[in-house]
């Protein structure tokens, strides 16, 4: 530990400095009176189910229904104006809907951001939000190809990073990590139905 | 004669559709856009990704946290520096690790050297892509020494993994300091010259003002963020909006455009350069002395919850979404990437232009393909 | 001497035999040279392994043309795209039988008698080159077009109308320093300078200029290579040729910038002549071989041509358009009625 040398010799009763101390990790508050959940549920009542504060960030849980009256007034009422990310997130086994579908809004007037989460079981369709942010287009298209969550009313929800014809959804929990037998699925006219190389095998 | 009808897509109209790339000089890797021209005019665009795709995303889930930073440094890998700064700076606030004061400064002065080399490349390419080869060339000679300047500090050149949960994985070499500050002293004066090449050049004034157009109002609709965003005129860094590292006891400014072309994102980046320049000179004035690592566990474990953390990279907001089970691999570590973000509006920028301008636009929006496809 | 075959056959054959020699071997070390100075402008090396500082570079490149796979597409029209690249090759070697290289020599004392060091000189000299040379573009876009690639066909189109809008501005520029000569020959002109004492850059440098663009457009070179942008269009209209058929491209390419830095230097630079050839005072300079003048003279307007490939970016389409008829076009008009006034005044061509 060179680098403990430099550190100038402190006397034994200040205190350490954060670096020096065992770091304390944040918990989870419930936020439901948290401000900017209360905005939310002034405006559109009885759609927060479930509001945390983790680590400054508020994520609030909204019923699937209502989530796109919930963008919708997000970015109309309270400006939150910019859509930074959508991503999603697989439970595997969680009763009540397998998928959380992660948005995560900003708005310039405060430099706040806020955290909307819908749960989705797997095959169940969510209101796509491309009316609303245009850039959510390719973003529901991701989280489309990688857990083969359905938006609807999207205006073009194609695969996006794997290709067409590719089955399966990488992201998802039970997809095997060293792959699955893709080469039938994109050569049925070379291999017979699960046939085909198997992605991360020996090769010939 | 039969054989060239048959491949009209639309046997109608005079339009052609034209296959640009995967394989192609100007698409930077291995993009591909559909465009359909009238002539040379471009009707529409539409841009086909994934071909770099290596489920980055899947791979951290089996990784440990630390373990997860090579990899990110293999998704915008003209950037590597600003991916691990997200990743850690995710990792850190989840399990409420304060860093060490003096590994701020240096994950500051990488990430500005890094901010810089990526403009570098883009300056070079970008002007490669309008046809002018010498700047090219000009630029990669001084990305060369910020190469060898992470060379010497952690022993990489492109994919540095040069940074950890906790603070630092080293201390600055002897002499880093000087032979880092005798860099960026002398590189506004070869920023002037490669400004000298083109900022007045008529020909390139012309191929830049008034080309891919976006208005700030749409550039924010369309989740755009970095120089391209800020060539529209939104005050908008997350150095500034949400002060990671110490970048709030640093002073710089953000250069903002006014038109949001194509002529405005170069002015905006080859500032940010200065501002870099400004920044690091600051970081090395300051560097304080103290330890680099924070007393982190062994075992890096972050509590049960989520985060999203995101740093200013080089090409727009990086961020880190990282949601933890309590275990020591991440429950699922989601990127927002900037560049995939900002592509998505090339049809947008692009639509009623010439073919050569979707070759401007695709330069000025400074994508890598790698950050794109993960 | 005297069998009259020797004169009408031999000597003009062993002129285009050397004459052809020359300049393919000027355009692969042209290549050279252009590798050379843009590296040394761009802070590299360039070529320096083949032959001492790489000089033998051009003849290393020239035999893996030779026996490089040539390639034609499935698709292609094959009779066109195995024709086309020699309808550009030829006109470009064909144009080089008229440019008077020098002054009427014996080779230092080789020769009884002073012949001329050019194959020929026909009175109407500039129309032919400026008619043999348009006949190119069918290579370009007979190429573009049988390749069956659409980058291929759009550099074929971007280069037809680039052609034929430079075309325009270009000879009437020519013709502004045509009418101070008085006369189509190559070599009248060349005289003409030697008679009115003074390189008629001076009074024609708008005609120079406009003529140098124009010519650097039409010889497709930057900041005028649209038809073969690379970041454009991959390699334009010589996308899918390979071996021979693109060194053909490529020979007429340098084969044409040696054709139009040739002819700006007859037309406005005095040819072989030194400069101010009736100032006796300057007769020192004569020592210097006139093909040597001339050689140099070619050699700056071709360092020219890299050297803009150094500094420029690239025109868009539209404004290469815009440029050629909004700018050049007029602009060489309104020189051609000035130089035609002044001529007029002057007392008439001689």
């Amino acid at each position: 530990m060179n680098e403990q040398q430099n550190v100038p010799p402190q006397p034994p009763e200040a205190p350490k400095p954060p670096w020096e101390e065992k770091p304390v990790p944040p918990e989870p508050r419930d936020a439901r009176e948290h401000e900017q959940v209360r905005e939310i549920a002034a405006i559109v009542p009885d759609a927060v189910l479930e509001a945390v504060e983790f680590a400054g960030q508020v994520t609030v849980t909204v019923a699937r229904e209502r989530i796109l009256d919930v963008c919708r007034a997000c970015k109309e009422k309270l400006e939150y104006k910019f859509l930074v990310d959508l991503t999603a997130v697989d439970w595997l086994e969680r009763p009540e809907g397998r998928f959380d579908v992660v948005y995560w809004l900003h708005r310039f007037s405060d430099s706040r951001r806020l955290r909307l989460k819908v749960r989705v079981a797997d095959g169940v369709e969510v209101p796509s939000v491309t009316g609303v942010w245009k850039v959510a287009n390719w973003m529901e298209r991701e989280a489309f190809d990688m857990f083969g969550i359905y938006f609807a009313d999207h205006p073009n929800l194609e695969r996006i990073l794997t290709w067409e014809g590719f089955s399966g959804h990488p992201l998802r929990k039970d997809f095997p990590i060293e792959g699955i037998d893709t080469g039938a699925a994109i050569y049925p006219d070379v291999y017979p139905p699960g046939g085909g190389p198997v992605a991360g095998g020996e090769g010939e | 004669m039969g054989n060239l009808e048959a491949t009209r897509p639309f046997p109608d109209s005079e339009e052609m559709e034209i296959s640009f790339g995967p394989q192609h000089p100007a698409t930077h890797g291995v993009l591909r856009v559909m465009v359909r021209v009238d002539g040379e005019k471009i009707v529409d665009a539409k841009p086909i990704i994934g071909y770099l795709h290596r489920g980055t995303e899947k791979i951290f889930e089996r990784e440990t946290y630390n373990g997860t930073i090579p990899h990110t440094d293999r998704m915008d890998y003209t950037a590597a520096a600003t991916n691990n700064q997200a990743l850690v700076g995710a990792v850190e606030r989840m399990m409420g690790v304060t860093v060490p004061p003096r590994a701020a400064y240096i994950r500051m002065i990488l990430a500005e050297l890094q901010r810089i080399a990526s403009h570098t490349i883009w300056l070079g390419t970008h002007a490669l892509d309008i046809g002018a080869q010498t700047p090219f060339f000009y630029t990669f000679q001084e990305r060369e020494t910020i190469l060898d300047l992470y060379e010497e500090y952690c022993g990489a050149r492109l994919t540095l993994n040069c940074m950890r949960v906790g603070g630092q994985p080293f201390d600055l070499p002897e002499g880093w300091t000087g032979r880092c500050g005798a860099f960026v002293d002398q590189l506004p004066a070869r920023i002037a010259e490669w400004e000298r090449l083109l900022t007045n050049n008529r020909i390139w004034k012309l191929r830049t003002i008034g080309v891919g157009v976006i208005s700030a109002a749409n550039a924010i609709e369309w989740g755009l963020t970095g120089p391209p965003l800020r060539g529209s005129g939104v005050k908008w860094d997350i150095r500034k909006v949400f002060p990671y590292d110490r970048y709030d006891e640093v002073d710089f400014e953000i250069p903002i455009g006014a038109n949001g072309d194509t002529y405005d994102r170069y002015l905006v980046r080859m500032e940010e350069m200065r501002q870099s320049v400004r920044i690091i000179k600051q970081c090395l004035a300051k560097l304080p002395d103290g330890p680099v690592m924070a007393k982190v566990p062994k075992v890096i474990k972050p509590p049960k919850g989520e985060f999203y953390f995101s740093v200013e990279g080089p090409k727009g907001e990086l961020g880190f979404y990282a949601v933890s089970d309590g275990t020591t691999n991440p429950y699922r570590l989601h990127v927002r990437p900037a560049c995939f973000i900002n592509l998505q509006a090339l049809p947008e920028l692009v639509r009623g232009h010439l073919i050569a301008d979707m070759v401007a636009v695709i330069g000025t929006l400074d994508i890598v393909l790698g950050e794109i496809d993960r | 001497m005297g069998n009259p075959w020797i004169a009408f056959l031999v000597v003009p054959l062993v002129k285009i035999v050397v004459i052809l020699l020359v300049v393919i071997l000027m355009a692969a070390y042209l290549s050279y040279f252009e590798r050379k100075i843009l590296a040394y402008m761009q802070i590299r090396i360039g070529p320096n392994r083949v032959g001492p500082r790489g000089w033998l570079q051009p003849i290393a490149d020239a035999l893996k043309l030779f026996v490089k796979e040539d390639i034609i597409p499935s698709r292609a029209e094959k009779f066109v795209y195995i024709v086309a690249p020699a309808l550009i090759t030829a006109p470009a070697l064909v144009v080089f039988s008229v440019i008077p290289f020098g002054a009427d020599t014996t080779f230092f004392g080789l020769l009884k008698q002073p012949i001329p060091p050019y194959l020929t000189d026909i009175n109407i000299g500039i129309l032919f080159i400026l008619g043999v040379s348009s006949v190119g573009v069918y290579g370009v876009i007979l190429g573009g077009w049988a390749s069956n690639n659409k980058f291929s066909l759009m550099g074929g189109l971007r280069s037809a109308a680039q052609l034929v809008s430079y075309e325009v501005p270009m000879g009437f520029s020519v013709i502004a320093v045509l009418l101070m000569a008085g006369s189509l020959s190559m070599v009248k002109f060349v005289e003409a300078q030697k008679q009115a004492g003074v390189w008629f850059i001076f009074p024609g440098i708008v005609a120079f200029f406009i003529y140098f663009v124009c010519g650097i457009a039409e010889t497709n070179r930057n900041p005028f290579d649209l038809p073969e942008a690379e970041s454009e269009l991959v390699a334009g209209f010589h996308t899918e040729y390979s071996g021979m058929k693109w060194a053909f491209y490529f020979l007429a390419e340098y084969a044409n910038m040696v054709v139009i830095s040739s002819v700006a230097t007859v037309l406005v630079l005095g040819g072989w002549l030194r400069p101010f050839p009736n100032v006796a005072a300057l007769a020192f300079l004569d020592v210097i071989p006139p093909f040597i003048w001339f050689a140099a003279k070619v050699g700056f307007f071709l360092f020219c041509y890299i050297w803009f490939r150094g500094t420029f970016p690239r025109y868009r389409f539209d404004q290469l358009m815009a440029l050629g008829w909004k700018v050049l076009l007029p602009v060489s008009l309104a020189n051609l009625l000035v130089v035609a006034l002044g001529v007029l005044l002057m007392g008439g061509a001689r």
